[in-house]
């Protein structure tokens, strides 16, 4: 366990490097950079005209749709890693368990597809 | 204590590593996109054929003003583009790049769920575009961040099916464990998957033809549109160090890593070799396609991509276990 952990010191030192290199990067900016006031600046940018409305709005539902086909395969996706590494050592039972986990999950693709959710225009 | 000093030494040089590659890229977009545009790209700044470029860009970068707009979420706004940046970082720590004249692997660290921790890195990356989309309070930043996000989660699906299958025919998550299993062989069993993971990794990249969330001509700059300065350096680095990741996960994965003649001593020469040359078919892929419109991209990920992953992952199980 103790050998185990040591293979993540690094993954520790290196997130510790991440926070170090971008804090160093808009540091160094900080230091370096000038500092003109103007409240034209700090307008939102919308083609050189005056900004109208607020930057939220409604979407189209497409977007949610894509999402929520994303969160019933992502599942898969996650099951999927531990079952490669030992598909080979239990075989044809492991492929055979995968394949009706896959299957049922190609059924909700299919219909998906079919009810058109697939298609950014009907 | 030793341990500490070695794991510190180790990620300095994974740090300069991420700080040096993606400018390689960098200037070898500039020239190469030039060279095929008939153009020669930049001349001046460093004098040999402008080699500095990139550099004299990263000294411009830091001496300008730091603007956010009154109408973004502060917070959001300025942390998004470190949240882009760092997962890369993080990503190449466990990059393997081969043996290094008979010294052992060169590598950051050899983890045993490398290739999870990896796409794991990769897509927190997309993240931080999100964040800069909607935090900017801008329209065009605003649909550029729907965009992201709908590309994320369709071709992170794919890509991760595609690897999935490359760790079941090696028997390991190791990136390390995965290149020392790869067969020449593989070039084709693996060749659907192989098309899937680099497609994917563009799209996941933003890159063209992926940039219909960036899209100039419409959006501006999508969830960029509002950055300036270091923060969009910081932008543009991650999108670099992206291209570096993916190509050396392709290579690694697919391309059998430092698989080739003398492996032993100079197997760090041939990673690098194929890092290039797959980098190179990213920057190609630029000049040579146009946009995709936002609905291709989603229907390309899912009418056609998930379905050969799929078949990718079949094809796999009945090679592994017949």
């Amino acid at each position: 366990m103790a050998a185990y952990l040591d293979d993540y010191l690094a993954v520790g030192v290196i997130i510790v490097a991440g926070f170090v290199l971008a804090g160093g990067m808009l540091g160094v900016n900080r230091l370096m950079r000038p500092r003109v006031a103007a409240r034209e600046k700090l307008l939102t940018y919308e083609s050189g005209v005056d900004p109208v409305g607020e930057g939220w709005s409604q979407s189209t539902v497409r977007y949610y749709v894509y999402a929520f086909l994303y969160v019933i395969f992502a599942v898969d996706a996650v099951f999927l890693f531990p079952w490669a590494v030992v598909l080979e050592d239990i075989g044809r039972a492991a492929a055979v368990e995968m394949g009706i986990f896959i299957g049922i999950l190609v059924v909700g693709l299919v219909y998906a597809w079919r009810k058109g959710v697939l298609s950014w225009t009907s | 204590m030793a341990e500490v000093i070695d794991a510190l030494l180790r990620c300095v040089a994974v740090v300069a590593v991420f700080m040096v590659f993606p400018l390689v890229v960098g200037q070898m977009e500039h020239k190469a996109m030039a060279h095929m545009q008939s153009r020669v790209g930049p001349m001046k700044a460093g004098g040999f054929h402008g080699w500095a470029q990139l550099v004299a860009d990263g000294v411009k970068f830091v001496q300008k003003e730091s603007i956010v707009p009154t109408a973004a979420d502060r917070k959001v706004f300025e942390l998004a583009p470190a949240v882009a940046l760092v997962p890369y970082l993080l990503a190449m720590l466990a990059i393997p790049l081969g043996p290094f004249f008979g010294q052992g692997n060169l590598i950051g660290q050899d983890l045993d769920l490398g290739l999870f921790f990896v796409l794991a890195a990769m897509s927190v990356g997309v993240l931080g575009t999100l964040m800069g989309g909607l935090g900017s309070g801008n329209k065009y930043s605003y649909i550029g961040g729907m965009r992201v996000a709908a590309q994320l989660m369709s071709y992170e699906l794919p890509m991760v099916l595609a690897a999935a299958s490359v760790a079941m025919a090696a028997g390991t998550l190791s990136l390390v464990g995965i290149a020392n299993e790869w067969e020449p062989w593989w070039l084709v069993a693996q060749l659907p998957g192989m098309v899937v993971f680099f497609v994917a990794g563009l799209a996941e990249l933003q890159r063209p033809p992926f940039d219909a969330p960036l899209a100039d001509a419409e959006l501006v700059m999508g969830p960029l549109t509002e950055y300036g300065g270091m923060r969009f350096a910081m932008f543009l680095l991650a999108e670099y160090a992206g291209i570096v990741v993916l190509a050396a996960l392709t290579t690694v994965l697919y391309l059998g890593g430092w698989a080739g003649p003398f492996s032993d001593d100079i197997g760090w020469l041939w990673t690098l070799v194929k890092v290039m040359a797959v980098s190179f078919l990213v920057i190609w892929a630029r000049v040579a396609y146009p946009r995709l419109r936002e609905d291709q991209v989603n229907s390309l990920a899912w009418k056609v991509l998930v379905p050969v992953a799929l078949a990718q992952i079949t094809l796999t199980t009945v090679l592994v276990v017949a």
